[in-house]
């Protein structure tokens, strides 16, 4: 599905920025790690994977620390691709969030890009990607509201969508209306 | 207009433009920072008619589900269910039947053109002209007793079902529907002359309220206002899906940028539409409409899928985290005119207020849909 | 004497009740008429062909509270409406509908009409200032700006009618007319050769002082809601109403008997009121026509078209025409 060059550009454009992340982390890790057959779930491992586009809808999926998110980001601005929404869910057992950003291109060559980041629940905190993209504006408001997390920068971090005084946030797990 | 604006700060005023208003086709509101009749800032609300659908999402079963999608946008409800199903049938691994396949492209294809009939009412109506609302209304009310005949709603849609369709189509329908597109054929050259070769009309929407591409790009405009900013982006190209590869039919793109631009991708994008419809009658194939194999329970394996299809409006991508039960983990819904609306603020800066209202009317709102 | 007075009451009585009934059932064939080009069967249930439509309307109307906004300037919001009435009436004082019909014939005729209908936009700026809104404001100053843009080529076209004519009464310019279409004014003669397009001139002025559709802006209900009168319910919408209605009558009577040959035949015969009467419905059938086809233009396009189009014209006619009226 992916077109090979926008792949080759990304995968090289990635270990660049971060060196955290291994070029052999990523070979291991191809293939589905959200499905250990049976196994107890381990947290998964920062780095890039490719997914099957026809299974999962999207074809890379990466995993990084906030810190490292402006990086990608902006190599992604810098490719081309448009924004598509940002969300988050919340894995209460682990006791963490995670913020999920989804870039896609608008040529021919249709490439979804997933970028995930983790931040601890106490304490959810991310940098703001609206500098970079404006239209993260709403999209991160949404998610403030939705799961309290908490976007450094952000110019107008108000309620959006739930009332202009919500001090609650719905889609936690441990939400009781 | 353009022009150099000389604003002086200290004598502008803020005019709540909604939630009570009739341009806002709904509830929106946007406080606008007035200079007389340019407009300094613009701060759109939002949040009117929220429903907290994607919790609902989490907390009810797959197919339970599948009615609230159709409550997202009420003009092109089958484009967001369409999404839905498509979305289950990725994960949990569901083939569809190809009879199903076209009779959904079909229905698909009829409820984009009765939405863009609509906008196109509503949008001569934000510029002033009433009378092409009651023709399009007219013409709409054909596409909506199709649709009632084989799907039992007008409005709010429950059709498709996980692999397959609630009920098969007649030849009643066929017929009806061969009968139905050579009319809205005429319409659509009776519009052209009635509307579009108006010089009011052209003076309006020449020019004005332009949205770039890189703008475009910035927000994540989809559709056919991506497409009136020269973008060739249609998800059904570009991301096939369904049985879309099987149809000729063209992606209408615009390099304008302005209201014009946005208008004509629509009108254009209505004669793709029968296009696809006449094609999909032609191959219509016999067959069963639902699978022969099908789980009980949909519980779809633990993971993370997304899927996006081209509405009435725009991409609209829906995203599942599954964790292996019959709910949804988290059930996001990434709405086109979310996007699409999220750069007006910036777009109308400067513009005048009619001018701004009438880009605000190209963007072909659907608030339900934008607040979710 | 006291005949004299009488008959001078009639005549404003008949005037005002003319133009009351009018204002009333043009709503009715405008709806009627909207309907009709929007293929759907307007009003039609109260009485046959919904001709009780207008009457139970104005019961409603009257019915209602008057409501007035809570920091609204009181006066200026009560006067407003009547404002917007009453000098719509008034012009009907002098509006001949044929030789012998006319309510009081005046040497300055056309002189009083105008003067009564710049009144409209005062009515329009103090219902807007009056009213406490930010709608209404703006729509106030858009309808004052488009008024005051378009009276002036509308009086530079009527300056030369009067100049052609020679009169300023309205009896008088008719009576010169008389005599078959050749003799209107409309058709172009070797002394005004650009008559036409003073007429659609005209015309075009004429359907901005009424502030019709597609010159709405102060009413502009898909921007300013419903513009001056957003605030106004009750009596006071009503009468902004039928001020806007008599208006209209008034600005197709003066088209009328400018142009077209006030209460002449085409063909010269049986000069009277019915071709009057008949010349105006046809005009205020075609406002009502033009309001359900167009869309709405712009404040700029709308003054942009008055002052870099209409005044050059109307300036350059007037001067044609002074020229050749002293060659002819």
């Amino acid at each position: 599905m992916t077109n090979d060059n926008v792949k080759q550009a990304l995968r090289d454009l990635f270990p660049d920025p971060e060196p955290v992340v291994e070029a052999a982390t990523d070979a291991e890790a191809e293939g589905d790690k959200k499905k250990p057959a049976g196994k107890k779930e381990e947290p998964r491992i920062n780095g890039l994977i490719e997914r099957d586009h026809a299974v999962h809808g999207y074809d890379i999926d990466v995993q990084l620390d906030p810190g490292e998110l402006l990086a990608a980001v902006m190599i992604i601005n810098k490719a081309g691709f448009f924004i598509e929404s940002i969300t988050g869910v919340d894995w209460i057992k682990e006791e963490q969030l995670e913020v999920v950003y989804d870039f896609s291109r608008y040529d021919f060559d249709t490439c979804r890009i997933v970028i995930r980041t983790r931040t601890p629940r106490s304490e959810p905190k991310v940098p703001t990607i609206s500098k970079i993209y404006p239209g993260a504006n709403w999209h991160e408001r949404e998610t403030h509201d939705f799961f309290g997390i908490k976007f450094d920068g952000h110019p107008h971090l108000i309620p959006l969508l739930l009332p202009e005084d919500a001090d609650f946030h719905p889609l936690l797990k441990d939400f009781k209306p | 207009m353009s022009g150099p604006i000389h604003i002086r700060p200290d004598e502008t005023f803020t005019l709540n433009v909604g939630p009570q208003h009739p341009a806002t086709h709904g509830v929106l509101r946007v406080k606008m920072e007035m200079d007389g009749e340019y407009i300094v800032k613009a701060e759109t609300v939002l949040g009117y008619i929220h429903r907290m659908h994607e919790l609902m999402g989490e907390n009810r079963t797959y197919p339970q589900v599948l009615p609230n999608l159709s409550r997202l946008d009420y003009l092109g409800a089958l484009g967001y269910t369409h999404g839905h199903v498509l979305v289950i049938e990725r994960a949990a691994g569901i083939e569809v039947p190809e009879r199903a396949e076209y009779i959904r492209a079909i229905t698909v294809e009829l409820n984009r053109i009765a939405s863009h009939l609509f906008w196109f009412g509503a949008f001569v109506m934000d510029l002033g002209g009433f009378t092409p609302l009651m023709y399009a209304i007219q013409d709409r009310e054909h596409i909506l007793d199709l649709l009632e005949a084989v799907t039992g709603s007008r409005l709010t849609y429950c059709y498709y079902r996980f692999g397959g369709l609630y009920n098969d189509v007649d030849d009643d329908f066929i017929a009806a529907t061969k009968a139905v597109i050579p009319m809205l054929r005429k319409s659509l050259k009776k519009y052209d002359a009635l509307v579009t070769g108006n010089i009011i009309f052209m003076k309006r929407l020449e020019g004005i309220g332009p949205i770039s591409a890189e703008m475009c790009r910035k927000y994540g405009a989809t559709g056919p206002v991506a497409r009136g900013a020269g973008i060739d982006f249609d998800v059904r190209k570009n991301e096939p899906y369904s049985v879309y590869p099987e149809f000729d039919f063209d992606v209408p793109v615009y390099h304008e940028c302005d209201s014009l631009a946005r208008y004509k991708v629509r009108m254009d994008e209505m004669e793709q539409s029968l296009r696809i419809i006449e094609q999909g009658i032609e191959k219509l194939p016999d067959g069963p409409i639902m699978p022969k194999k099908k789980p009980k329970l949909i519980k779809p394996p633990k993971g993370d899928y997304y899927q996006a299809v081209e509405t009435a409006r725009g991409s609209f991508g829906i995203r599942i985290v599954s964790d292996g039960t019959k709910n949804a983990y988290r059930f996001k819904l990434r709405s086109p005119t979310y996007s699409n609306m999220s750069l007006f603020d910036e777009a109308c800066e400067g513009m005048m207020i009619m001018d701004a209202l009438a880009m605000m009317g190209s963007l072909d709102l659907v608030i339900p849909e934008i607040d979710r | 004497m006291s005949l004299t007075i009488l008959n001078a009451v009639i005549a404003v009585v008949a005037a005002i009740a003319f133009a009351a009934i009018n204002a009333a059932y043009l709503v009715w064939a405008e709806r009627r008429g909207a309907g009709r080009i929007q293929r759907r069967p307007g009003p039609n249930v109260n009485g046959p062909f919904g001709l009780l439509q207008p009457p139970c309307d104005g019961i409603k109307l009257m019915a209602k509270q008057l409501m007035i906004p809570g920091g609204a300037d009181k006066a200026l919001f009560m006067v407003a409406p009547v404002l917007a009435m009453a000098p719509a009436i008034m012009s009907f004082v002098t509006i001949p509908f044929s030789d012998t019909i006319v309510a009081h014939s005046m040497n300055i005729g056309v002189l009083m009409i105008f003067a009564f209908a710049s009144m409209g936009a005062m009515a329009i700026l103090l219902a807007g200032w009056g009213s406490r809104s930010k709608y209404a404001v703006m729509a106030s100053v858009r309808a004052v700006s488009q008024n005051i843009s378009y009276e002036i080529p509308m009086l530079i076209t009527v300056i030369t009618i009067v100049m052609m004519t020679g009169t300023m009464n309205l009896a008088e310019m008719v009576a010169s007319q008389t005599g078959g279409i050749w003799h209107w004014n409309i058709v172009p003669s070797l002394s005004s050769p650009l008559m036409p397009v003073s007429f659609l001139l005209f015309f075009i002025c004429a359907l901005a002082e009424t502030n019709r559709a597609p010159f709405d802006l102060g009413e502009a209900e898909s921007e300013l809601v419903a513009g001056f009168h957003t605030e106004y319910g009750s009596m006071g919408f009503g009468l902004f109403f039928m001020g806007e209605y008599a208006n209209i009558v008034i600005g197709a009577s003066l088209i009328t008997i400018l142009f077209l040959g006030g209460w002449g035949c085409p063909l010269g015969l049986y000069p009277g009121v019915w071709w009057f009467l008949l010349k105006i419905y046809l005009l205020i059938f075609s406002f009502i026509w033009i309001r359900w086809t167009f869309p709405r233009t712009t404040i700029y396009g709308l003054l942009n078209l008055s002052w870099k189009i209409l005044i050059p014209i109307s300036l350059f006619n007037l001067l044609l025409t002074a020229g050749l009226l002293k060659v002819f």
